[in-house]
């Protein structure tokens, strides 16, 4: 939250300030909650499931209003340019009846952008998340894991300045989360976009992240943030050494602190 | 799951299978067939209460004439019949996805017409319209509801994050019933033709045997009350036996559309490895 006060309005990529959402059904999903990220940097939100993550995913992203406070994105929302903003989800949610190039081209098609350098996009897109032969393939005939990099792959499309991804590796084998996570910050180096990752895995939010924020939950808040400050590349190497493992631990007590904390108030 | 596109390998039980679920059939058929023509000449059952399946295929073949063209009456009428129902199916469907007050306004009465018995409304239609009319009109009120019930279910049934994709990469109302909607729906609406081939095809029967009281008409329901008149069972049978076919060669054809339009991606159709 002391963060949040140090940001100007300049470098800001996310903003998200004392937001509270509640919902129809009288659920507050987030109270007060407080984010800020500078274009670039890779945050991670971790907190047990329930707590409110992909509500504030879904409020940067302009799908849902905030209730009280406010959620912007300076540089993004202005001039309408929706297509600056990358969303992944928990599912592939891929479109079955589409083949694979079809629902990686689905945001420059939608607007309007069809043209010679659409297909070169689209390629360059299945290029990076390594599909490159599967362009003709419908969702079905795909893995768990081909079928989340074809939904990386539609979400790099249009080049977003902001990367949102809700769980995205819940769902796959270790093995596969493993390099996906390799390959994620391969892309995240080569272009630093801004990057805000979900996940309630203390072992990936710290591979991952250069700063998590630690989640209470019912409702939502901020417990703490964690400043993850090894260098990059992170490798294999990184994962086994000690450093990782006294990070983890780190984290793992400060999520330990926020549930039981929750749970007591 | 592995990561190659799976080729799909048919066993040789499967074959098996696959064989014995069209042979019983036909099996059982011909059983039957035979069964019949025993019995009407053991027993001696005169042709005016029971033909012999041979005297109905001799009928048939006798008739062709008269019968084939009754056929082909019936089922212009019931092409036309889906075909409206379809149309008109679909396109409400699509008219109450758009707007929440005109469903509010005019699905009970959708309700009411189809849980209205089409007998009991053919009599009125047929006082009301020309003959014609008043037989497409039933065929299309039977199979039209099927088409709008299942299109407007898979309307609504599609996936809640693709629709916030559509929306985040701000897609028109347009883009998100051409691109997302209606491709979700599709294995839906192809469900409900399969029910709406059947029942436009009973709803035309239904529609031409009430017009036959009037003595009016020339399709196969026609042809099939005025061979009851007349005690010409055998020809009344062959028209039976073409109606049957009828129904069966629409159900076929639709289920083979459906597969075609689906096998690329849809559960239902998708081979897979077992
Ligand atoms: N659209 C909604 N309507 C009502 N309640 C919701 C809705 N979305 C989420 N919630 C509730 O808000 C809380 C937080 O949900 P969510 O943000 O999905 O948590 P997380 O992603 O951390 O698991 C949960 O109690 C959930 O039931
Ligand atoms: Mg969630």
């Amino acid at each position: 939250m002391a963060v949040a006060q140090s940001q100007t309005g300049g470098d800001v990529a996310v903003s998200l300030k004392g937001v509270t959402k509640t919902f129809a059904t009288g659920v507050t999903a987030l109270d007060r909650f407080d984010l800020a990220l500078k274009p670039g940097e890779f945050v991670s939100l971790l907190g047990p499931s329930g707590c409110g993550k992909s509500t504030a995913l879904r409020l940067i992203a302009g799908l849902m209003e905030p209730t009280r406070g406010s959620a912007i994105s300076p540089g993004i929302r202005p001039g309408g340019a929706r297509g600056q903003i990358g969303f992944v989800f928990q599912e592939p949610t891929l479109m079955p009846w589409a083949t694979v190039a079809a629902n990686v081209r689905l945001p420059l098609s939608l607007r309007r952008r069809d043209g010679v350098d659409v297909d070169t996009r689209v390629a360059a897109a299945l290029d990076q998340v390594g599909l490159d032969g599967f362009a003709h393939a419908y969702p079905c005939e795909l893995s768990g894991g081909m079928k989340m990099r074809v939904s990386i792959a539609r979400a790099l499309v249009t080049e977003p300045a902001l990367l949102l991804m809700d769980e995205p590796f819940a769902a796959l084998d270790e093995v596969t989360r493993f390099k996906l996570n390799d390959d994620l910050l391969g892309l995240w180096r080569a272009v630093k976009r801004t990057v805000v990752f979900v996940t309630h895995s203390v072992f990936e939010s710290v591979y991952l992240s250069e700063r998590i924020v630690v989640m209470t939950s019912r409702p939502g808040r901020v417990f703490t943030e964690l400043k993850i400050d090894a260098p990059y590349p992170r490798d294999d190497r990184f994962r086994t050494s000690a450093d990782y493992a006294a990070l983890c631990r780190r984290v793992s007590d400060a999520l330990a602190d926020a549930t039981a904390r929750a749970g007591g108030a | 799951m592995n990561g190659e596109p799976f080729a799909p390998a048919v066993s040789a039980r499967d074959r098996a299978e696959a064989a014995l679920r069209v042979l019983l059939p036909i099996a059982v058929l011909a059983l039957g067939i035979i069964a019949w023509e025993l019995v009407v000449r053991l027993q001696g059952i005169p042709p005016y209460v029971l033909p012999g399946p041979v005297l109905v295929f001799q009928t048939l073949l006798a008739d062709w004439g008269l019968l084939s063209g009754s056929l082909m009456v019936t089922l212009i009428t019931t092409l036309q019949g889906f075909v409206l129902a379809v149309v008109g199916g679909v396109a409400l469907a699509v008219l109450f996805n758009q707007s929440r007050l005109i469903e509010y306004s005019f699905y009970p009465y959708a309700v009411i017409l189809q849980v209205t018995p089409v007998v009991a409304i053919a009599p009125l239609l047929l006082i009301w319209l020309p003959q014609e009319a008043a037989v497409l009109a039933c065929a299309w009120i039977v199979a039209f509801f099927p088409v709008l019930a299942n299109t407007t279910l898979g309307l609504n049934s599609v996936d809640h994050n693709l629709a916030d994709l559509f929306r985040l990469y701000g897609a028109s109302r347009l883009q998100v019933l051409m691109r997302l909607k209606l491709p979700a729906a599709l294995p839906y609406i192809l469900g409900g033709l399969k029910i709406a081939g059947g029942l436009s095809l009973i709803g035309a029967v239904v529609a031409e045997m009430a017009a036959s009281s009037a003595g009016a008409g020339s399709g196969l329901a026609y042809r099939i009350m005025e061979s009851g008149y007349r005690l010409n069972i055998p020809r009344m049978f062959a028209a039976l036996v073409l109606l049957s076919v009828a129904g069966i060669v629409i159900y076929f054809l639709l289920a083979w559309f459906s597969h075609v339009m689906l096998r690329r991606w849809h559960e239902s159709a998708v081979m897979r490895e077992a």
